[in-house]
């Protein structure tokens, strides 16, 4: 059976969710900031953090967007085969979600329409837009404002095989290191492995958007998961990197096929500002 | 150690922070990120004269979200420093006395501190309602065509900040570390 679905619907949803998004953080998140004001060793860290709870109440509770930097939205979106799409195209009722959303909302527009000439958009459009096509007829879509003091410091090494798992933990700690306060520690790490160079990256920021509190149902991902927090956390970066030792709230891995010849590792970090919102259509 | 400090923030203010000082600001600072700088630049490269007085300013690096009706501001953290680093020396060396931001520093802008008596302090990044609270006044002072990128004065009170960089050369964010690394 094929399920029509008006572009509007969309467009009215990404709207909402780009607000949404901006002033509430996901409950795993807020579950993972209270653990780290408990177990936090340094009195500044501490102090830091509390700051960011109470951060997150004052955008609540006041209706301020958490941080300033709200974002390129990156939109996700999983369309079901049986869905068929009524009225305007899907990525231009998408992009009016947008510019709906960041005007109404009172949220930054940080979007140039060009890389180099660098003119503002004015309605923080376009969006960065990922689809799939997938089995049923529903559409899920999860939006992620990605802020640019993280994007900045996410990398993609292209590894040899016989670099392996070590290639792979070293590459993982070097960018979080070289990353340490530019980043907005504590940060979340989303990590890529496999596939080609773009499929990594993508990996790596859909690795994001997984709740913190849920490992990897692959063993030897989940084992990688669970070593490269314990050694971020150890690296003495902190909150704010001023020292202490709540670097990261998780490091999210995904992991894909990939060619014989290679081992390409993606990472992209988000600080504790880690935003999305996702809904089912 | 806590400090409450009065801006403007002059030679002698700054000689008494240390790295690691918890410091609240109180008073008039200006507010401008990546392409404010790029212009004040183009102006001291054509020797012409900048909207700014640059003599013991404060400058943040920030760029706020639109103010919701009845407010000064929007969310209003700082954003990374080291975009900052290419012009930053350069405006140290003609008068401003303190930096606001987050992230690490070129060693050109820690000499700079250290030649000049300055400071660079960093707010707490990601934290853009809370310091909203603490911004009481804001109007734009130059740029308005470039949004959330123009210049702007801003009046704070007790505005929290960490100095990071001070001016007898030492730089927190390389100590802290070395303190809680494991």
């Amino acid at each position: 059976m094929i399920r029509s679905i008006d572009t509007k619907i969309i467009t009215e949803n990404i709207k909402e969710m780009c607000i949404e998004a901006n002033h509430y953080l996901s409950s795993d998140m807020k579950a993972a900031l209270d653990k780290a004001c408990e177990t936090e060793e340094s009195e500044l860290g501490k102090k830091i953090l509390n700051q960011l709870e109470d951060n997150l109440e004052i955008a609540d509770k006041e209706v301020i967007p958490i941080c300033q930097d709200t974002g390129m939205a990156v939109v996700f979106i999983d369309v079901g085969q049986d869905v068929h799409f009524t009225g305007d195209n899907i990525e231009d009722a998408i992009n009016e979600g947008v510019r709906q959303g960041y005007t109404e909302g009172y949220l930054r527009k940080s979007v140039v329409a060009d890389p180099i000439v660098r003119v503002n958009t004015k309605d923080n459009t376009p969006a960065v837009i990922h689809y799939s096509i997938v089995p049923g007829d529903k559409v899920k879509i999860t939006l992620a404002p990605k802020g640019f003091g993280s994007e900045n410091m996410s990398r993609v090494f292209m590894l040899k095989p016989a670099d392996g798992i070590d290639g792979v933990k070293n590459a993982i700690l070097t960018a979080v290191s070289d990353a340490g306060p530019n980043a907005c520690p504590p940060m979340v790490v989303g990590v890529g492995i496999g596939g080609t160079f773009e499929k990594c990256a993508k990996m790596s920021k859909e690795a994001l958007t997984r709740p913190v509190n849920c490992h990897s149902k692959i063993e030897w991902v989940a084992d990688l998961e669970q070593e490269m927090l314990e050694k971020i956390n150890n690296s003495g970066i902190g909150p704010g990197g001023l020292g202490g030792s709540t670097t990261a709230l998780a490091v999210n891995v995904n992991t894909y096929p990939t060619h014989i010849a290679g081992l390409p590792v993606a990472i992209n970090i988000c600080c504790h500002v880690n935003r999305h919102s996702v809904r089912e259509i | 150690m806590d400090k409450k400090i009065t801006l403007p923030i002059t030679s002698e203010k700054a000689k008494d922070l240390k790295a690691g000082d918890y410091v609240y600001l109180s008073g008039e600072m200006y507010v401008a990120r990546d392409a404010a700088h790029k212009r004040l630049m183009e102006l001291i490269s054509e020797g012409k004269e900048l909207p700014i007085d640059l003599k013991d300013a404060t400058i943040y690096y920030m760029g706020p979200s639109p103010a919701r009706e009845g407010r000064p501001i929007g969310s209003a953290g700082p954003t990374t420093a080291s975009r900052m680093d290419k012009y930053a020396p350069i405006l140290l060396d003609l008068g401003e006395k303190a930096m606001i931001g987050k992230g690490r520093r070129t060693k050109e802008v820690m000499d700079a501190l250290v030649r000049n008596s300055a400071v660079y302090f960093a707010a707490i990044g990601g934290a853009g309602a809370l310091l909203s609270k603490c911004i009481v006044e804001s109007e734009i002072v130059c740029y308005e065509d470039l949004g959330a990128e123009a210049i702007r004065k801003i009046k704070v009170v007790d505005f929290p900040v960490i100095v990071v960089g001070d001016c007898h050369g030492n730089n927190l964010y390389e100590t802290a570390i070395l303190q809680y690394k494991k």
